[in-house]
């Protein structure tokens, strides 16, 4: 087989290029969603029958929590990549999406807890969902801590590689906790194939703002992912052409 | 529905807004932050490369 395509894809000036012509494109729609999904979710959904207008939190809780898991797989098949392939485009994809993955999830701990707290009378508890998820937020946090201690790009790009590979066994403790487990957090709500136990006018605002969490992360990870690149190759003699047009 | 309704959300007020305004100031800044990320890495690049490839 044929393997040129894939050299000529991932070469830093070819993705340099097309992360910038891709990121508008991703944006401006994950805006768009954003924008209709939040309208959705905040206004014409209807009140929850045991949670009234506080389930509402959901519609930024899902999907940051969502993220922070899809985000770090994403993180850990592109650290996989640079660490077996050697390809550099990978390791500079898995730098770029750590920081964002971390935000969310924070967010989706923060606004937890924020929803916790009138439903459950309590802003946390040491359970092995909330407890998996704070340790979610800590594998970002020290794998940007590692990238940042090691000065040799190399080096760093395989330990932190490494470090985001074996944090992997968290996604499905993070996934699973809520049925291996007693907690206080809800089972899954949509993620039962064919029979999501919520109705119709509920779903479709979340299932929206998914869709445009997925693309909003597409969209600032191609511009960080441009920025290391530039950070990467700043003595390649392509720069010169690229900068100067 | 009225404003003053919705604003209150059923009581949750104090729970609902501070958990949105979160997740909007977190889109905002990320979107900020990695513009801000590229821009300096540009200049810095151009920097580099107005100095004759030497840091």
């Amino acid at each position: 087989m044929n393997w040129t395509w894939l050299h000529k894809f991932a070469s830093p000036p070819h993705a340099y290029r097309l992360a910038g012509r891709l990121a508008p494109w991703v944006g401006w729609p994950a805006f768009a969603l954003i924008v209709v999904g939040l309208y959705g979710g905040f206004v014409l959904a209807p009140p929850d029958y045991q949670q009234g207008e506080g389930f509402r939190i959901l519609y930024v809780h899902a999907p940051s929590a969502w993220m922070s898991m899809f985000v770090y797989a994403t993180m850990a098949v592109a650290a996989a990549i640079g660490l077996v392939w050697r390809i550099k485009l990978a390791h500079a994809v898995a730098a770029a999406s750590a920081p964002i993955g971390a935000w969310f999830t924070f967010a989706a701990l923060a606004t937890g807890s924020l929803w916790g707290k009138p439903m459950w009378g309590t802003w946390w508890v040491w359970d092995a969902r909330l407890t998996s998820e704070l340790i979610l937020l800590f594998l970002y946090l020290g794998y940007m801590a590692l990238r940042a201690s090691i000065d040799d790009r190399d080096r760093a790009d395989r330990a932190s590689a490494v470090l985001a590979v074996v944090g992997v066994v968290n996604l499905p403790v993070i996934h699973y906790s809520v049925f291996w487990w007693n907690t206080l957090h809800q089972g899954a709500t949509i993620s039962k194939i064919g029979k999501p136990s919520i109705t119709g006018d509920m779903l479709w605002p979340l299932l929206t703002m998914f869709l445009a969490f997925t693309l909003y992360y597409g969209a600032v990870m191609l511009v960080r992912l441009r920025a290391e690149i530039l950070r990467r190759e700043r003595d390649a003699t392509w720069l010169r052409e690229e900068l100067r047009l | 529905m009225n404003l003053g309704e919705f604003l209150e959300m059923g009581g949750y007020a104090v729970y609902v807004w501070p958990s949105l305004g979160l997740v909007v100031f977190a889109l905002v800044w990320n979107v900020f932050a990695a513009r801000r990320l590229h821009a300096t890495a540009r200049a810095e690049a151009l920097r580099r490369l107005a100095a004759g490839g030497r840091p």
